[in-house]
């Protein structure tokens, strides 16, 4: 028989569809989402005892949609708002709902509209989409419940009071609006890639949540090369968690990983993926970031890494993101390379002073060129500028290194 | 259907165009306003005189109080606006991206209430 965290599981997999098929059906998200809300707390109550039924995806759908015609019942008689009501309810039972694969990407859309706010999309993809827990999206972003609970609020009240629309964009304007779903799913795994503050240095149940929506939006637009590209780039980068960090939970570096503990199949899914867009010939940021991850992926040895491929990569990346922070990467693929002294000009070039990770790469560069004094307080700016006690630790045996070969 | 206010802003004391992009702004402002008549978006708009023409009246403890204006003590200021009926927000933000354009300044979208109702 279930218990209470298998059955959210199995809500976290099937509630989705359930609120996106329901927000549909009844052009009411806030109602579709307490319908199943409540189907949830029914399931609890019911499952345990009677067990899973069948068709749990049904059983959620059905529940809701019951609950939801429950609610515009009561809601009619105080109102006396009785059109809603009497469509649904006039001859006998209510019709059967049916999925359709296009809701839940209508309702991306709609969590990830422009109009709101990049916290506010967020916060309803991964409720609404990924069927989480407000408490579990509160404590993925470090913020109280009911911080969350707002923001999911406000954010639903905008929806219905500037009506934004619960459809799939055109053709003509899908590009402008994949962008901030993409930016949202990737902003979920980061979380759960680095925490931006706490002491672990991430949260893999985050990750695998992310991972999980890159899934599911790959599966509705197979022919979005970026969406493939997004999900193989977040698989590639995922497989490495098992050597990122060691024993004691310390940051280890790309070059000083364990190779051996990568995920294989997590890579090579990615690797087929990022073949797969780069067969379509229309690249864009995150096939390129993902044809970076695939050929780090490529080398058995950190020294058999194609730092030349890796190079180029960051040149196509520029021109798509001409960012300082592209620019260090590229500078770093660089120094790999060897050309340690111009890969130090080009950070000389860039305006990231308040960016930890710029120092640290600083630091090397020194380091490698010798200059031990000047790596060492590179290392130790860097430590200033990050509150993520791993990537502290990391940073000061760095800086403690460079003092000793100082010496 | 929505009615939305769509506003544009001005920023005080930034540089005002030049006397002939005003006149191709007017003209294509004033080709906007039919093109949402024609398709039945337009309730109503027009350009608004600049802030130190408003007046501004509150009543203060049963006393009427009339001031020289603006209200708002902020840069930003409205220098126009439209109210449009859209199907959504995704038609009136397509409204709003043709206004942007033809008045040269940022355009709010702000959905108005629904009227209560009896």
């Amino acid at each position: 028989m279930p218990d209470a965290s298998s059955i959210a599981e199995i809500f976290k997999e099937e509630s989705g569809r359930a609120v996106a098929t329901l927000a549909r059906r009844f052009g009411d998200i806030d109602l579709a989402e307490e319908a199943v809300q409540e189907a949830f707390v029914e399931a609890v109550r019911r499952w345990p005892e009677a067990g899973v039924p069948p068709s749990p995806a049904g059983w959620i759908i059905t529940t809701a949609r019951n609950r939801a015609i429950d609610r515009i019942r009561r809601e009619a008689l105080r109102d006396e708002r009785q059109t809603e009501a009497t469509r649904l309810l006039d001859g006998g039972e209510p019709e059967e709902i049916h999925v359709v694969e296009d809701d839940q990407l209508r309702l991306i859309f709609t969590c990830c509209h422009p109009s709101l706010a990049v916290s506010a999309q967020v916060a309803l993809t991964m409720r609404l989409i990924g069927g989480l827990q407000t408490e579990e999206i509160a404590r993925a972003f470090l913020v109280s419940e009911t911080t969350m609970a707002q923001r999911l609020v406000r954010a639903k009240k905008k929806i219905k009071a500037a009506n934004i629309p619960y459809r799939i964009p055109g053709d003509a304007e899908l590009p402008n609006r994949i962008r901030p779903v993409l930016a949202v799913i990737y902003l979920v795994y980061n979380e759960g890639h680095v925490a931006t503050s706490g002491d672990d240095l991430g949260r893999p149940d985050v990750s695998a949540d992310a991972i999980r929506l890159a899934r599911l939006l790959a599966s509705l637009m197979p022919d979005e090369p970026e969406v493939v590209g997004l999900l193989a780039l977040l698989l590639l980068t995922e497989a490495r968690r098992p050597a990122r960090t060691g024993a004691s939970g310390e940051l280890i570096r790309l070059a000083d990983q364990d190779r051996r503990l990568w995920d294989r199949r997590m890579i090579d899914e990615g690797q087929e993926l990022v073949r797969a867009c780069l067969r379509r010939n229309r690249p864009g940021p995150y096939q390129i970031q993902g044809a970076i991850a695939a050929v780090h992926a490529d080398a058995g040895r950190a020294d058999d890494t194609d730092w030349e491929q890796i190079v180029a990569l960051y040149d196509q990346l520029l021109v798509f993101v001409p960012t300082p922070i592209v620019s260090l990467n590229r500078a770093i693929a660089v120094s790999e390379t060897g050309e340690v002294a111009a890969a130090l000009e080009e950070l000389d070039r860039l305006d990231l002073a308040d960016y930890h990770l710029y120092h640290a790469a600083r630091g090397d560069f020194l380091e490698r060129l010798g200059r031990n004094q000047d790596a060492a307080e590179a290392f130790a700016h860097a430590r200033s500028l990050t509150i993520n006690e791993t990537e502290r630790d990391h940073l000061r045996r760095l800086e403690e290194e460079a003092i000793r070969k100082a010496r | 259907m929505t009615q939305y206010l769509m506003s544009v802003y001005y920023v005080e004391g930034e540089d005002q165009p030049a006397d002939d992009v005003i006149q191709e702004m007017y003209a294509d402002v004033g080709a906007l306003n039919k093109k949402m008549q024609d398709e039945g978006a337009w309730v109503f708009g027009g350009g608004l005189h600049t802030p130190d023409m408003t007046t501004v009246v509150r009543a203060d403890g049963g006393e009427i109080i009339t001031t020289d204006g603006p209200f708002p003590e902020a840069k930003e200021q409205i220098g126009g606006f439209w109210v449009i009926e859209a199907k959504d927000m995704d038609e009136a933000l397509d409204w709003a991206s043709q206004a942007t354009v033809a008045c040269r300044g940022p355009v709010e979208v702000r959905p108005f209430q629904d009227e209560p109702e009896g």
